[in-house]
């Protein structure tokens, strides 16, 4: 006979929506489960190697749909495991954003000034920090000088990196092996399990049925460790509430999947996909020029050559991001490393005279791939895209045992997307090209579609019924007790790394959900410290509980 | 043999012997061949091998039609593909792996293997792989870890400031 257990809420994901939710419900006395598709890795278990099967594609996943590819975590802690840890905070009118709908996009209630002390929660518990120069990367500093040489500003990054460990290995994408990438294995995680979260990794949640009590079963199945593609077992859990974090790539598939059992869905669940207006562009520089124009010397001869060194993205060109300017033509630009592989296939090769991604001349653009600087433009999309039927399982049909696999996803980008990322390409080239400085390319689209390391606003929040999925409460309209804080929460691109404003959308989430959890029976407060016991954000962020509770 | 064309149309290398066939010769040092593509795609991991007898085929299939288009002559010794000149192999693939051809997911994929073979040695411990000189890792200059086979640049910064900030940064480092 098959017992079904039985916790108070049962979280599906463990990245920034899933674990801060599960601290503050297990912190204030109630039952939690979470449930995680992918492995639970720490410290040394993070490798150095790109061999199939090492954690780099443990621990990372890349769905390729029709017309876009998204690339997420797969792994306890989620994408702050697999992330670059920049964490600036939106721009004030990103929140007025109107979109393709006609009006804000955003819940009147969620503006930057309403955001702002849940910011500093997630900024207190991470800890996020500012960077100064000498923190800044050899290709953080030559995109900066590239800038100033422009007549431009630019802007070291504010980051949940802890700089006296960090040694700039590059290998970010494959977890931090020296624990200098405060994710969210050292504060919400281990916090929430000290206050009896259960987290079980490699459990994949595939759909939702409601029990009669009026509360939920979760149907999961047990993942192989090693190989994806298969299943060990299933099982349910049955919840009071339940809070989907599963990504923005995962989240709205498992709700259609529900909708059989649990009647239909809101129309926006699984659609007004954004890839945060996400287009990446590479420079390959004159060495040369590096030194003449820029002034640029590392010491020992080389000008630059150094696009293997360093942690991800360090700085970024903010002069674009003006609520002055239209909707659409506002974005930032920011230097950015991807490991050989997802950072060099796609790039393309200046003044080809045969294929621009493949081929002989590829091969030598790729031989100069120290001289590389890879620029990444974050703009104003159209939330164009939508998600067809839910494969068999998960969000994806596997190919590869590990991190590639077929997902639902369907993006055409819409004339306002790809006018925003023509702008920024110009932008770009006028950068980084002025005086001979480099030659630069956007990658490819042709190949896997359009592409985004940031998945958003596939099961948004919002006050119009019709466009949104969720309330400002974040949960599920038409489906009381269940709750969405991750990044398909967010109404829309946000023109910068969205980490952060996910992470602060989950902290305001939390005085809700507890309220609806209490309305359940569950013997559950709010009020938890910083997951390492700070008491500032919690002190300056209390004043705004009672307008997200009192309905 | 038809793979190993294949992968040497997206990263072309030199040829191995000088009766080479599969690996055109179109480029100096070793290609997407040399460093391990067939190796990658006959790994369980990655998830192609089982389909690779029926892609050979289709590839083969498929040069054969683009021969007959283009009248060239095919040595009847050599699979179709493999017979190919270079630049025509070349505007296959760029056939093949366009948005509009329906068998481009297939074709997309082997190309980012053969290309991942090159750039990342996905079939080899990054370890095994430098110190074998491998040729994709070599040729772009991917720097040796230290001796406990771990990766630190203690010297990563020009250390200066080299741009002047947003005007509108806040107090906390983000934009306005």
């Amino acid at each position: 006979m098959t017992v079904t257990e039985t916790t108070d809420v049962l979280v599906v994901g463990s990245g920034f929506g899933g674990a801060i939710t599960a601290y503050h419900l297990a912190a204030g006395g109630a039952r939690v489960v979470v449930l995680e598709r992918g492995p639970w890795l720490q410290g040394e278990d993070f490798d150095h190697d790109f061999k199939l099967g090492s954690s780099y594609t443990r621990i990372f996943d890349f769905v390729v749909g029709d017309g876009m590819s998204l690339l997420g975590g797969n792994c306890v802690g989620g994408g702050s495991v697999v992330y670059f840890a920049a964490m600036p905070r939106a721009p004030r009118f990103v929140f007025e954003r109107r979109g393709a709908i006609g009006r804000r996009m955003w819940p009147k209630a969620v503006n930057r000034d309403a955001l702002e002390p849940w910011y500093d929660r997630v900024a207190e518990a991470l800890p996020v920090t500012r960077q100064d120069w000498d923190a800044v990367t050899y290709s953080g500093g030559l995109f900066a000088a590239a800038c100033a040489h422009a007549g431009r500003t630019a802007n070291p990054v504010p980051v949940a990196i802890d700089g006296e460990r960090c040694t700039n290995c590059n290998w970010m994408m494959a977890g931090c092996r020296f624990d200098a990438k405060r994710s969210l294995l050292f504060n919400y995680l281990p916090a929430a399990v000290a206050h009896g979260a259960e987290v079980r990794p490699m459990h994949e949640v595939q759909r939702l049925t409601r029990n009669d009590d009026g509360g939920y079963r979760v149907h999961y199945n047990v993942v192989d460790d090693e190989d994806y593609r298969v299943h060990t077992g299933s099982g349910t859990i049955d919840a009071k509430i339940v809070i989907l974090a599963a990504g923005a790539g995962a989240t709205p598939v498992i709700l259609q999947r529900s909708a059989p059992d649990l009647g239909a869905m809101p129309y926006a669940v699984g659609r007004y996909f954004s890839g945060n207006g996400e287009r990446l562009n590479t420079a390959i520089l004159d060495e040369d020029r590096v030194a003449d124009l820029l002034g640029l010397s590392r010491g020992d001869g080389r000008a630059y050559a150094a696009s293997q060194i360093g942690k991800g993205p360090c700085v970024a060109s903010w002069d674009r991001l003006d609520g002055t300017l239209p909707e659409y033509s506002r974005y930032s630009l920011e230097q950015l490393y991807f490991p050989p592989g997802f950072g060099t296939i796609l790039a393309q090769v200046p003044d080809a005279t045969g294929p621009t991604w493949f081929g002989a001349q590829k091969k030598e653009i790729v031989r100069r791939w120290q001289s590389w600087l890879t620029i990444f433009t974050m703009s104003e999309d159209d939330n164009e895209g939508v998600f067809g039927p839910p494969p068999p399982t998960g969000n994806a049909v596997r190919i590869s045992q590990q991190m590639l696999g077929r997902g639902p996803i369907q993006y055409r980008p819409t004339a306002n997307t790809l006018r925003g990322w023509a702008l920024a390409d110009a932008d770009v080239r006028d950068i980084m090209e002025r005086d001979g400085l480099s030659r630069v390319m956007p990658w490819t689209n042709d190949v896997v579609g359009a592409y985004t390391v940031h998945p958003l606003a596939s099961c948004r929040i919002g006050d119009d019924p019709s466009t949104s999925a969720l309330d400002d409460r974040h949960e599920l309209r038409g489906h009381p007790g269940i709750f969405v804080t991750d990044g398909s929460a967010v109404p829309g691109a946000l023109t910068v790394n969205p980490a952060m404003t996910i992470a602060a959308l989950a902290e305001r989430a939390v005085p809700g959900i507890v309220q609806a959890a209490r309305q359940r029976g569950v013997e559950v407060t709010y009020g938890a410290p910083s997951p390492d016991g700070a008491t500032s954000g919690r002190r300056a962020a209390l004043p705004f509980v009672p307008s997200l509770t009192h309905r | 043999m038809t793979l190993e064309a294949f992968a040497d149309t997206i990263v072309p290398g030199e040829k191995r012997s000088p009766g080479d066939e599969a690996v055109a010769g179109a480029a100096s040092g070793g290609g997407a061949v040399a460093a391990g593509a067939v190796e990658l795609l006959e790994t369980p991991a990655a998830g192609l091998a089982s389909a690779l007898g029926d892609l050979a085929r289709l590839l083969n299939e498929h040069a054969r039609a683009y021969a007959d288009q283009h009248g060239i002559d095919l040595a009847a010794s050599l699979p179709p593909f493999v017979s190919l000149p270079f630049p025509y192999r070349t505007a296959l693939v760029g056939i093949l792996t366009a948005p509009a051809h329906p068998e481009r997911e297939v074709w997309v994929s082997v190309a980012l293997f053969s290309n991942m073979a090159f750039d990342t040695a996905a079939h080899m411990h990054t370890l095994d792989a430098l110190a074998a000189g491998h040729p994709g890792l070599t040729a772009m200059g991917f720097s040796a870890p230290q001796d406990d086979g771990l990766w630190r640049f203690p010297v990563y910064s020009y250390g200066r400031e080299l741009a002047r900030l947003h005007p509108a940064t806040t107090s906390t480092g983000s934009p306005a």
